[in-house]
């Protein structure tokens, strides 16, 4: 290392080191032209070019796209009400899986990061992060076999008189919350665990009660982390399409864009738009709430 | 306790639906009845017999390792410059990363896929199919590197740089062997996200192949490979105990706990989910 | 929570300001290339000579037609190699030619006009095919395989619709689609009938309503005027909440069956045979195969066709005459459960009896079976006002709900 600068001679390496040194501008460009160059040129154009067909129509015999502009597939989105109720729909249960997974994962993650031996925490964090390998697809499957007539469900609740709740809507909400669960227990532990013991034993002290500790310092400093792993349990419930379709008979914002996708690019295009713009107003609203932070 | 008891529930729901897959992997009746009228490790034979499973599993191996490496490449370099700099819309480099993950897989996989196809003639292949992989990886590592980072002070390349090393020297000697851990157990989640991704690969794979997951839709509904489909399951959540203990054993070498991601996209890091 | 340089905030209005304004000029310009090839049906050529085999081979099938029983022998045959993908629907498959990566495709008739006017297949030279020549007489040269005179593929073989029960659920035996579209009726199977996930299925409505409700005057069920169209989806949407499951491939109705999750809905005979082996006690319209429904059926005839610009087209053309092969075409249509496109394959058949049970040889029963058509705004009798696939295709979205 410094050797190189003893002998007074400057490899190739070392003369570019020099370029870069001082110059900050420089070296933020050199940086981020490789990722931002992917991202911004790659993905968003590539995003550009399949929304700006939103503002197209498709010839229905060849299916061959007609580059005038229009605003007739807006208007059919607006207009007939089956999509604002399959969009209402998706958003819904995007928001009532999240509420379920953060009120299941919160105990398990608090229990994680307070509470477990430095073994039992380490097992905890294996237990969860191993069922993230298997399969989506084989999972989603298996909740298809549990919920059906002749299945494990139904069979271990008839001896007490009650059925499962077969397919449909309950059972798209109980698999996605099992499907994104650990993605929000994650977080949430991560950001419980960096909550000092010592703001914890100060509360005790100062005599409140476990539940005031819970609601008054527990919960505000590890909301930002709740937050930060509502982002994919919403943002997963919103976008997918296979677990309605193999638990459900019903549609989802994803299912439509599927079926149009094929004959009908602009109007797929222009529902598209939808599920985004809600997606980018959750994480400027996640963002707002601090999930965004480090502490 | 009431917190016990609560933990206790949640992994029971967390596991059962597993312990199931793992029943009808042996089960055998071959339209998968319940209760299973009887056991048999006749599934895992054929699953290791199966050329197409097995093609479908190497192929995956090697669109994760060729995603997460690139997505190691891009994401560490972003991560240097917002954890180590300031300038003009740095706060939107965060924000930008997690847009692939975030929007929904079929919008990225139409799109990613007409650009190829229509744009730039080029015919979908396991390189388009990286490429999408990748775009979606790169938030994964980038948030492991940044929280990495703003934990270790940036006084040591200061010092470095004093004791006259230059930018690639600091880099090398100073800054990678602090980050390194980060990097593998960030590189190690993409590749677990990568491998079970199923949406945008569909829409981004050639005709004549297969990833595991591709395969595995293609079984699910066939009644007579189902089973297998149970079968080769299990033995991937087998295989995965390694890499998952890897990713924690060094995470925690650093004080704090990795999380974890392996399909649709979630990403963890040792010191908060988002950045 | 320290606040950072720069506007975080500005940065990214800016970003996605300069992005809607790159995609504003885009939609505006609306010029350049075309990203779909453009219409015309007879402006590609078909191959003139058949040269040696490229080595393999990419196909977008029905589930059943491609089977290694009858693949892996062409393999050794040709040194093909079968790259088969399979479907669930034909926009599905309309969706895969697009991609350009397959050679050829298993295409209903509600898919073939399409390709055809998207220019996405080329025309087929039956020169080169030489089992060609004693395909059934009634198969060549129809409406949804040869456009303005020229053939655009090989017949593969047709069938009907099936209306398939459960025999210990549904009883009696129904010999009518009134048990799964009569409100009145099929209230009594609430939350047991499969329906087909297409809009094909309004065609099976319209079908239905041509016997049922004669005064609306359907003649042709994929041809249909505004009040037909909506008597035939007002059917759909009394429908919806009786249905437990929309099938859109064909081992998930077989999984929903086999699961008692459902009890009688529209099906194909390659769900029936399997769902038979599995000793599910299934029943079809009524107890012998191949019979219809009294007010007949929706159902296909379906046509191989080669890709423009197909990467392997020599075994593409090799696969088309195999297919109809008599000893194969027999293989295909007893293991699928429909009746052969190819004359000589009734010889060949392991039943006996196979063509006579399937109406192999009876035009006559094939004007009850409504092909699937891909709907036009083109009524076919000078009037302009029919439904077209896009109108098909919101309805049943709306429909589904």
């Amino acid at each position: 290392m410094a050797s190189e600068a003893v002998a007074g001679r400057r490899s190739a390496g070392h003369r570019l080191a020099d370029l870069f040194h001082g110059r900050e501008r420089l070296q933020v460009g050199a940086l981020l032209a490789g990722p931002v160059g992917w991202l911004v040129i790659g993905y968003l154009g590539s995003l550009a070019l399949l929304l700006v067909a939103a503002f197209w129509s498709v010839d229905p015999l060849s299916g061959s796209t007609i580059k005038e502009f229009t605003f007739e597939n807006f208007e059919s989105l607006v207009n007939e009400p089956v999509y604002r109720d399959i969009v209402w729909r998706t958003v819904r249960t995007a928001l009532l899986v999240t509420l379920t997974d953060a009120v299941i994962a919160f105990p398990i993650a608090f229990y994680m990061a307070k509470l477990a031996s430095r073994r039992g925490k380490a097992l905890l964090v294996i237990g969860i992060l191993l069922p993230l390998w298997s399969s989506y697809l084989v999972k989603v499957y298996a909740w298809r076999t549990l919920l059906s007539a002749n299945g494990a469900i139904n069979w271990a609740l008839d001896p007490i008189g009650l059925s499962g709740p077969g397919y449909g809507q309950t059972a798209v909400w109980l698999v996605m919350s099992y499907l994104w669960l650990p993605y929000m227990i994650l977080p949430i532990y991560a950001g419980l665990e960096r909550i000092p013991n010592s703001l914890i034993s100060a509360s005790e002290d100062l005599g409140a009660s476990p539940f005031t500790t819970f609601r008054r310092v527990i919960l505000p400093l590890g909301f930002p982390a709740v937050v930060a792993g509502s982002i994919f349990t919403f943002s997963l419930t919103l976008g997918d399409y296979i677990t309605p379709r193999l638990v459900s008979n019903d549609q989802f914002i994803g299912n439509v864009i599927f079926s149009n996708v094929a004959n009908n690019q602009p109007f797929a295009a222009a529902l598209a738009i939808v599920p985004i713009v809600v997606t980018i107003a959750y994480l400027l609203v996640a963002r707002r709430l601090g999930a965004f932070e480090h502490v | 306790m009431l917190l016990r008891a609560a933990v206790v529930a949640g992994l029971a729901f967390i596991y059962v639906p597993l312990v199931v897959i793992v029943i009808y992997a042996f089960n055998s009746s071959k339209i998968l009845e319940w209760p299973p009228p009887g056991f048999t490790t006749h599934w895992f034979s054929q699953a290791f017999e199966n050329e197409a499973a097995r093609e479908a599993f190497f192929t995956s191996l090697k669109a994760g390792v060729a995603a997460s490496a690139i997505a190691l490449v891009l994401g560490t370099l972003a991560s240097l410059a917002v954890a180590r700099h300031r300038f003009f819309g740095r706060e939107t480099i965060s924000f930008l990363v997690i847009l692939p993950i975030a929007l929904p897989g079929i919008v990225t996989g139409v799109a990613i896929s007409n650009t190829f196809t229509q744009v730039l003639d080029v015919p979908l292949s396991l390189f388009t199919v990286v490429v999408g992989h990748a775009t979606f990886c790169i938030v994964i590592v980038y948030n492991n590197a940044v929280a990495r980072l703003r934990r270790l002070s940036g006084s040591f390349e200061e010092a470095s740089a004093d004791l006259g090393a230059h930018t690639w020297q600091t880099f090398r000697y100073v800054t990678f062997p602090g980050m390194r851990s980060a990097l593998i157990a960030g590189g190690l989640l993409a590749f677990a996200l990568s491998f079970d991704e199923i949406i945008v690969t569909n829409f981004t794979i050639g005709a004549g192949e297969q990833t595991l997951p591709i395969w595995i839709y293609s079984n699910l509904f066939r009644p007579h490979e189902l089973p297998i489909v149970n079968a080769v399951a299990v033995l991937v959540i087998l295989i995965s105990i390694i890499p998952v203990y890897l990713a924690h054993r060094l995470g925690a070498e650093e004080g704090g706990a990795t999380g974890g991601r392996g399909a649709g996209g979630g990403v963890e890091t040792e010191a908060t989910a988002v950045p | 929570m320290r606040r950072r340089d720069g506007n975080p905030a500005r940065t990214a209005w800016l970003v996605v300001a300069g992005l809607v304004v790159f995609m504003l000029a885009l939609a505006g310009c609306g010029g350049g290339s075309d990203d779909t090839t453009g219409a015309g049906g007879s402006s590609s050529e078909a191959l003139q000579k058949l040269g040696k085999g490229e080595g393999e081979v990419s196909l977008i099938s029905w589930a059943g037609y491609v089977e290694p029983d009858w693949s892996k022998p062409f393999e050794q045959k040709t040194g093909c190699k079968v790259n088969n993908k399979e479907a669930g629907t034909s926009d599905e498959m309309v969706e895969l030619m697009k991609t350009g990566q397959y050679d050829g495709v298993s295409a209903s008739g509600n898919a073939t006009a399409r390709l055809v006017a998207a220019g996405l297949v080329a025309p087929v030279n039956t020169d080169l095919v030489p089992n060609y020549e004693t395909v059934f007489s009634d198969l060549k040269d129809q409406p949804y395989n040869t456009f303005e005179d020229v053939n655009y593929g090989i017949p593969h073989g047709r069938g009907a619709n099936l209306l398939m029960w459960n025999g210990n659920d549904v009883k009696p035996a129904p010999n009518s689609w009134e048990v799964t579209l009569d409100p009145k009726v099929a209230a009594k199977y609430k939350g047991k009938i499969s329906q087909y996930d297409d809009p094909m299925s309004i065609a099976e409505a319209a079908v239905y309503l041509k016997t049922h409700q004669p005064d609306l005057g359907i003649e042709n069920p994929y041809e249909l005027n505004q009040e037909q169209f909506d008597a035939a989806v007002g059917l759909l949407e009394e429908q919806k909440p009786l249905v437990g499951e929309y099938w859109s491939e064909a081992a998930k109705q077989i999984s929903a069956f086999a699961g008692g999750d459902v009890a009688v809905g529209t099906t194909w005979q390659y769900q029936y045979f399997a769902l038979e082996e599995e000793g599910v006690p299934v029943q079809a319209s009524p107890a012998s195969q191949g019979f219809l429904p009294k007010e007949g059926a929706t159902g296909w005839s379906d046509t191989w066709m080669i890709a423009k610009d197909a990467k392997h087209p020599n075994c593409m053309y090799e696969w088309m005459n195999w297919i109809i092969e008599p000893k194969v075409n027999a293989e295909v249509a007893e293991w699928f459960g429909e009746a052969p496109a190819q004359e000589l394959s009734c010889k060949e058949t392991e039943n006996k009896n196979f063509c006579a049970e399937y109406h192999a040889e009876e035009p006559d029963f094939w004007k009850r079976v409504y092909y699937w058509e891909t709907p036009l705004a083109d009524c076919g009798n000078g009037e302009e006002n029919c439904m077209d696939y896009n109108d098909w295709v919101k309805a049943w979205t709306t429909i589904k709900g």
